[in-house]
């Protein structure tokens, strides 16, 4: 059977690869910081040593849009072209080409949906920053097969977040159930408070710190008992208009497991939002 | 009240390079254009397939003519979608990194919780 070599939660912020990649003026004063922290965290990926990767983001209103509009999506094909031209635009990310891993994407697919999700797939996929941006953090050389994940934390109606955690938890059942002997890391990107296009955006912080510490502990803890009493579909609006980002988070906390204490936790606080970043080994690590 | 034509226009124009430009630069005639040609046609559905119902109201028509995005956000625009479009519009129009979006923020300041509704 194949292994959960590694479990990875973070946040994704589009204005990595322009910070990081600036120069001169341009560089902004945290970058360097952010640059440490980013390549610490890289290190847990690489040293779980994946031959997969399962990436679980949010399209946002690229491809999926209103008149057609999943829960939870599985991309099934073999490659992925990946960003838009609105993000090379406003964040200057770069095009990418990722290769699939379409026989997990099938299984995912039939044995998810016979767990009770009923799973909308795509056989033509654009991705966007939510699964690019961990890749440019984590794995730069973007060169091992993915498998796409995409949840609506945008569009209401969502699903109630214990749904989120439900099919974390799935997510992780099946893969260790997956036929086969390759190591598969879960990768997936969410936000903490985070305002978009309200009075509280882009703030010398996230816009509810106090959440975002909550978060963070919750998260580094596995305490999914306290965030599921304390997440709602409502209660996400208070910390910020764009916080459902959180349910991808309290997924990634479903395919931990409950009470799983992360093997790696950090944090940046930037302008706009809080970082974070999470790393869990199921079956453990070798020694760096 | 129709806030999915409301977020369909945000959409629509935010990828396409030529419309955010010919938005920018005459919002009042691309509003009109859009509507009439462009409102009614289903994304993914040959253009004979369109719908035949949709339309502004004119509180929602002068929002977007007038690039007034605090309008568009109490009629319930998705925030997300009028953010990103009006980056694309006006933040090449201020020096330092932000400003728009602060500024943005500031013209939104009177709002507490709850916000408008963005369900469609």
């Amino acid at each position: 059977m194949a292994t959960v070599a590694a479990v990875i939660a973070s946040t994704h912020h589009p204005f990595y690869y322009r910070a990081s990649t600036a120069t001169g003026d341009d560089r902004p004063p945290f970058a360097d910081e952010w640059v440490a922290k980013i390549g610490a965290f890289r290190e847990t990926l690489t040293r779980a040593r994946p031959d997969v990767l399962v990436m679980v983001g949010s399209d946002h209103f690229h491809q999926l849009w209103l008149d057609n509009m999943p829960q939870f999506l599985i991309g099934k094909a073999p490659f992925y072209d990946a960003n838009f031209y609105n993000e090379d635009r406003e964040f200057g990310l770069p095009r990418m080409f990722l290769k699939g891993q379409e026989d997990l994407s099938a299984y995912l697919l039939r044995e998810g949906i016979d767990a009770g999700f009923d799973l909308a797939f795509s056989n033509e996929l654009r991705i966007d920053h939510s699964i690019t941006c961990p890749l440019i953090t984590l794995r730069p050389e973007a060169d091992l097969p993915i498998v796409p994940i995409y949840t609506n934390i945008f569009a209401p109606p969502m699903p109630q977040p214990r749904r989120f955690v439900e099919l974390g938890r799935t997510i992780r059942q099946l893969v260790e159930a997956w036929p086969g002997d390759q190591r598969v890391a879960i990768i997936g990107t969410g936000h903490l408070s985070l305002e978009l296009g309200g009075p509280r955006q882009f703030g010398p912080h996230g816009p509810d710190p106090e959440f975002d510490r909550k978060a963070v502990g919750w998260i580094a803890s596995g305490d999914l008992e306290s965030a599921l009493a304390q997440v709602s579909l409502d209660s996400l609006w208070e910390p910020g208009n764009a916080t459902h980002g959180f349910m991808d988070f309290m997924l990634m906390m479903g395919v931990a497991g409950e009470n799983a204490k992360a093997d790696y936790t950090d944090s940046l606080d930037l302008f706009h939002t809080m970082e974070a970043y999470f790393t869990w080994y199921p079956d453990g690590v070798d020694a760096p | 009240m129709s806030k999915y034509l409301l977020d369909k226009f945000l959409y629509t124009v935010d990828r396409d390079p030529e419309l955010v430009e010919r938005y920018r630069d005459d919002p009042r005639g691309t509003v009109a254009w859009w509507e009439a040609e462009q409102a009614n046609v289903i994304l993914n559905c040959p253009g004979a397939e369109r719908s035949t119902w949709l339309k502004f109201t004119d509180t929602e028509r002068e929002a977007l003519a007038t690039h007034d995005y605090a309008a568009l956000f109490a009629l319930g625009a998705h925030s997300f979608l009028t953010l990103t479009l009006f980056i694309a519009l006006f933040e090449r129009d201020y020096d330092e990194p932000l400003a728009f979006q602060r500024e943005y923020a500031a013209r939104l300041a009177h709002w507490s919780l709850p916000y408008p509704d963005i369900s469609t």
